[in-house]
């Protein structure tokens, strides 16, 4: 029966993708919007049967294949499920913003200018989010590497898809480009932590991974000779490299921005809500391995406050609605990352779950906010929407709320958990991690407040007052609304069970010595609980530093706007610094593109034409070729010729055999 | 001197298949003026007679009888059951092209019957005489078929250069069986193999004699050196008639070979596994060079078969049973991906105008999408992309060759199947990426092959993304018959 269900939840959105994409043009929009929309909504309500079953009634963690391709010595090709707290909640989580985004989508691509209206590219859409959730939730409902991994790059693939969906437009066939080779760099490393896998395990199933994980620890590897290496750190930070691309973080983070190209839906989807915490997910998931190097949790503890950090100060000074979004997410994966260096894995997965709804409904605010503005994202021909648009107003403003962690909201709990526990973590390098991670609550407040200030509240625009702005349709608001409401509530019921560690118990394993969440809940939660946690917020730093941060917003852009212009004239080279996205973009495109060009020219030329091509292709293929119209002429048509080589091969035989 | 009445029942299947092979072929002269579908209806209610009969009393026991030149076996049942189910597909695909060439139908359905009359025969058959005679009828029967065209140079040509080198070969099987008699003194094979055993015979008369039943084998299987036929008499013959050529014959002769080799002679595998060495290499050399120079699709295919019969005998070399099960599991997806493969000349050609050359398949795709892509699906299979079932037969054997420790046989089958999907991609290149001169939208003869072709087609991506059941049946009917 379970089994049954689980098959349904995977299955159903993709025999939905299949008929909007194979049949989009016989079933027309309405066709594809409700057929996609049905399968995705089967899922949702029994994720949420799922989620009931397996986190509200404790239900023993499920792990049953479903079908195996073929075994071969050992590696064993199949599909299978693993259900337990962690991939209940993801599940609910994706199929919920998936249906949202679903709905919102039809609002959303109703008219599009890059594309007549004849062209099935609405179909196509349709098609693609929801073979985007089928893919999400093979990987998150996977018991094995190898499904894991086929989640991984189909997730890719549809994202690839989805930024490029505007296939006319240079920046967006650039921008997929980009997406598609930094996630190639992630996945390298991610194959290879997974052959590593293979190679000392024996098995691509994580529960035998995880049965087998004491017996590989303190075995070493060795690249250089006379380096050893712990294989377990090896193998952990060759997985944390493909979740690093896949989560966008430090150095691989360049293509999150310009995935914004992408329709809005996808944005909120895709690149806010679910994929991108595919890598923070999978480190959760691998819990067990994590734990056991320290140097592993460290290096991921470190990179998640850099990018936290880093990536919040470049929203500041951008001025497309999508992409201060869209650095806001990059730094929220940055907080998540470092939660699992702290190996506060449960507060990471917290923030997962509560950064899907805001982030998910701060993206769709934007979105409405976009298509009243006729696709038109600079926020500085913005400004004043607030009494044209009062439920997106709404909706934006508890979105930033829940984002710059404002307590009572969703991500106060799931942000201040994180917070607390890199201060108590003793990992090496955390009080480092802890300061950037507290400036970056200051910056977060500030870009977001400024956004919010400028479209809503700032003087109306020339634009604005020569169009017709006016509320978004219901399809559009509907999704705001719905996501509005986990946005506020959701951390309140959650943060007790998981900073007890009664929420994941049985999918997150914490040692002893690393489990900081669980003095967290001794000393912040067990007398107040949630409502004692928020009041007592107010008193501490982080909300103080959020409070300042809304407030200079305030200032700078509402009270006194003349003050960033100076702030930028004082210092144009910290400005340029930011505007160049420290110059990662810049350094890719001289070592890697440049470079890769030069060396790509030099073997192109020399080692490919000249060596591969005539020397062994070409003569390869001339020399079989040769045979084969040598042996061809062997084939005479005579009789006597025929049988002469049969008696031939006799007598070779023969001697062969009698010798 | 008594005279002990023989067990029918065990034969049951071949005996109500020579009776009602008997019957079509004098009904066929009674009905065939008035009522042209009646020989075939009545050929194909005869196979599913014989295959209900065989399902029916399916055995998992080894039963011999009639003085031990008979065998029942679950291996012989498979084999027996696919033999009837290939043959059901490749009278629906000639029923066509019968029907538009207006030639001797009628003899084509009865002739066809009674080369699977062979063919049964062959394969339950446990004694020399036994497998001698189930090999003429089936041989006879075929030269006869390829004939069947009298006013085609090319077909009559064939059909006789088939009939002297088959001849030949007949005669160096023959003299192999005597020289086998003579030194072990027995005809039953599992009494061959019992002497053998006991190790008191004369090796040289023994091999000498292995020699002679190896070519005799190799030459009905159609592998190198002893191949040369098989283009010609491919390409000479009616599209119909090489469907059923290239497809069910291979599964008679793998029974065949397994009967002689693994259950008369298991004690020579040391003399049988060098020749069939010699005889593999060759033959993944020649089918997979050779085919490339082809032009022409029957040819090419003819060629491939050479190759494939290089795979087959791969299983036979791993010596174990293990091995022999994948070499069946192999001539079994042969013989099913060569029906969709032969098949498509046949659901696309029209009238007189044969449908054979690779350039008659140039942008296919623009002219009939679906087909195109049933015909993809053969070429990959044949090429062994998974998750095709062709993948799964081709890692089966090789598994097994390597597990025997021929690890450098695998790799000459690895490199020449590299080669050889070369030309089987071509073709899908040139469905796909090539112009067509005649860009008119192409249709199917009629909707029965269509739908014939595309039914086994998608069966080879099915049985690819679940293979187990099939490689199971095949390893579950070796074990049950040793």
């Amino acid at each position: 029966m379970l089994h049954t269900i689980l098959t349904v939840i995977l299955v159903s959105p993709l025999i939905g993708s299949m008929i909007a994409g194979l049949f989009g043009r016989q079933i027309g929009r309405k066709g594809a919007h409700t057929v996609t929309i049905l399968g995705v909504f089967i899922s949702t309500v029994l994720a949420a049967y799922v989620f009931k079953l397996f986190v509200l009634d404790g239900h023993a963690p499920y792990n049953a294949s479903l079908y195996t391709w073929f075994q071969a010595e050992g590696i064993k090709f199949e599909l299978g499920y693993m259900i337990d707290s962690l991939s209940a909640t993801m599940m609910l989580v994706v199929t919920f913003v998936s249906l949202m985004v679903h709905i919102y989508t039809i609002g959303y691509m109703d008219h599009d200018e890059d594309y007549d209206h004849d062209n099935p590219y609405y179909q196509r859409f349709f098609s693609y989010i929801s073979l985007f959730t089928f893919s999400m939730l093979s990987l998150v409902m996977a018991n094995n590497f190898l499904q894991l991994f086929f989640g991984w790059e189909a997730v890719g693939l549809v994202s690839y898809l989805l930024i490029g969906f505007y296939m006319k437009r240079e920046s967006a066939i650039q921008a997929n480009l980009k997406a598609f080779l930094v996630n190639r760099v992630g996945d390298f490393g991610f194959i290879l932590g997974i052959a590593m896998v293979f190679m000392y395990f024996g098995t691509m199933d994580y529960q035998e991974f995880f049965a087998g994980l004491n017996a590989q620890v303190g075995k070493t590897i060795s690249f250089i000779p006379g380096v050893e290496w712990s294989v377990i750190t090896v193998m952990v930070l060759l997985l944390f490299v493909g979740a690093m691309g896949k989560s966008a973080q430090i150095p691989l983070h360049v293509w999150l921005p310009e995935s914004m190209e992408g329709p809005t839906p996808i944005s909120a989807l895709i690149h806010a809500a679910t994929m991108v915490t595919a890598g923070i997910f999978m480190v959760a998931r691998l819990s067990p391995a994590y734990e056991l190097s320290e140097v592993a949790l460290s290096f991921i503890l470190i990179i998640g406050a850099l990018t936290a950090f880093f990536m919040g100060l470049l929203g500041i000074i951008q001025n497309d609605i999508k992409r201060v979004v869209a650095y806001s997410t990059l730094s929220q994966l940055g907080y998540m990352t470092a939660a699992l260096g702290a190996s506060a894995y449960a507060a990471g997965m917290f923030h997962v779950l509560t950064h899907a709804f805001f982030k998910a409904l701060l993206f769709l605010a934007a979105g409405s906010v976009i298509v009243a503005m006729h696709h038109n994202q600079d926020i500085r021909k913005m400004g004043g929407l607030k009494k044209y648009m009062p439920i997106t107003y709404w909706a934006l403003l508890i979105g930033s709320l829940a984002l710059i962690g404002f307590p009572g909201f969703a991500g106060f709990y799931s942000k201040d958990s994180i917070l607390l526990a890199v201060h108590e973590a003793d990992v090496w390098g955390s009080g480092f991690a802890y300061i950037l991670l507290l400036a970056g609550v200051f910056i977060t407040a500030f870009y977001s407040f400024r956004m919010f200030f400028i479209v809503f509240h700032g003087e109306e625009s020339e634009y604005v007052k020569n169009h017709h702005i006016k509320e978004s349709p219901w399809v559009i608001t509907f999704p705001l609304i719905m996501l509005s409401i986990p946005a506020v509530v959701i951390g309140i019921p959650l943060v007790g069970p998981i900073l007890s560690g009664s929420y994941f118990a049985d999918a997150i394993t914490v040692f002893e010595q690393h489990n900081v969440l669980h003095e967290i809940y001794m000393h912040h939660f067990v007398e107040g609980g949630a409502l004692g946690m928020a009041l007592h917020g107010f008193m501490s730093l982080p909300v103080m530093l959020a409070l300042s941060g809304v407030f200079i917003a305030w200032y700078f852009y509402i009270k006194n706007p003349a003050i960033p212009e100076k702030i930028k004239n004082a210092c144009p080279r910290g400005y340029k610094v930011l505007e160049a996205g420290y110059g990662f973009d810049k350094f890719n495109e001289i070592v890697f593109v440049k470079g890769a060009l030069k060396l790509g020219n030099f073997f192109w030329q020399k080692i490919d034409v000249k060596l591969i091509d005539t020397g062994l292709v070409t003569n390869t293929f001339m020399s079989v070729y040769n045979a084969a119209r040598a042996m061809r002429t062997m084939q005479t048509g005579y009789i006597y010729h025929y049988a002469f080589v049969m008696i031939f091969g006799l007598l070779g035989m023969l001697i062969w055999v009698l010798w | 001197m008594n005279f002990v009445i023989p067990n029918f029942a065990p034969a049951i299947p071949e005996i109500a298949l020579l009776i009602l092979a008997s019957v079509v072929l004098i009904g066929d002269t009674i009905w065939s003026k008035r009522c042209q579908n009646a020989t075939y209806y009545a050929t194909q209610l005869s196979l599913i007679i014989v295959g209900w009969l065989i399902v029916d009393s399916f055995t998992v026991h080894q039963i011999v009888t009639f003085d031990g030149s008979f065998v029942r076996d679950t291996l012989s049942d498979v084999l027996k059951i696919f033999t009837v189910l290939i043959a059901l597909g490749i009278f629906l695909f000639a029923r066509t092209s019968m029907q538009e060439k207006k030639y001797g139908s009628g003899e084509f359905y009865v002739l066809g019957l009674f080369a699977i009359l062979g063919m049964f025969v062959m394969i339950s058959a446990y004694n020399l005489i036994t497998l001698y005679l189930g090999l003429e009828i089936m041989s006879l029967s075929l030269y006869a078929i390829i004939a069947l065209h009298r006013n085609s140079g090319v077909a009559v040509e064939a059909a006789s250069k088939y009939f002297v080198l088959g001849a030949l070969a007949t005669g160096m099987l023959l003299y192999g069986f005597s020289m086998i008699y003579g030194a072990t003194g027995e005809i039953n094979f599992d009494k061959i193999a019992a002497v053998i055993a006991t190790g008191q015979v004369d090796h040289t008369v023994l091999a000498f004699g292995v020699v002679f039943v190896v070519i005799g084998l190799i030459f009905k299987m159609g592998g190198a050196p002893f191949h040369m036929w098989v283009p010609d008499v491919y390409h000479g013959a009616p599209t119909a008639v090489t469907l059923f050529l290239g497809t069910i014959p291979k599964i008679a002769a793998f029974a065949m070979v397994y009967r002689l080799m693994v259950e008369a002679m298991p004690g020579l595998l040391k003399d049988w596994q060098q020749l069939l060495i010699i005889v593999t290499v060759l033959s993944l050399i020649v089918g997979s060079i050779v085919a490339i120079a082809q032009d022409n699709l029957k040819r090419m295919l003819a060629y491939s078969g050479i190759g494939h019969v290089g795979f087959i005998l791969l299983g036979f070399i791993a010596g174990t049973f293990d091995g022999f099960a994948s070499a069946m599991y192999y001539v079994l997806v042969y013989a099913i991906t060569g029906l969709v493969g032969f098949g498509m000349m046949i659901v696309l050609g029209k009238g007189r105008q044969e449908f054979d050359r690779i350039d008659d398949f140039k942008g296919l795709n623009a002219r009939n999408p679906w087909l195109a892509l049933m015909m993809l699906f053969a070429m990959f299979s044949m090429a062994g992309v998974p998750p095709f079932i062709g993948f799964f037969a081709k890692l089966m054997v090789i598994e097994e060759v390597v597990k025997a420790g021929f690890v450098w046989l695998a790799v000459v089958a690895v490199i020449t199947a590299v080669i050889s999907a070369f030309y089987y991609l071509r073709v899908v290149k040139v469905m796909y990426f090539d112009v067509p001169e005649d860009t008119t939208p192409i249709k199917a003869v009629n909707r029965t092959t269509q739908w014939t072709a595309s039914f086994v087609a998608i069966a080879l991506l099915v049985f690819g993304l679940i293979p187990s059941g099939f490689i199971n049946l095949c390893y579950n009917a070796v074990a049950l018959t040793h």
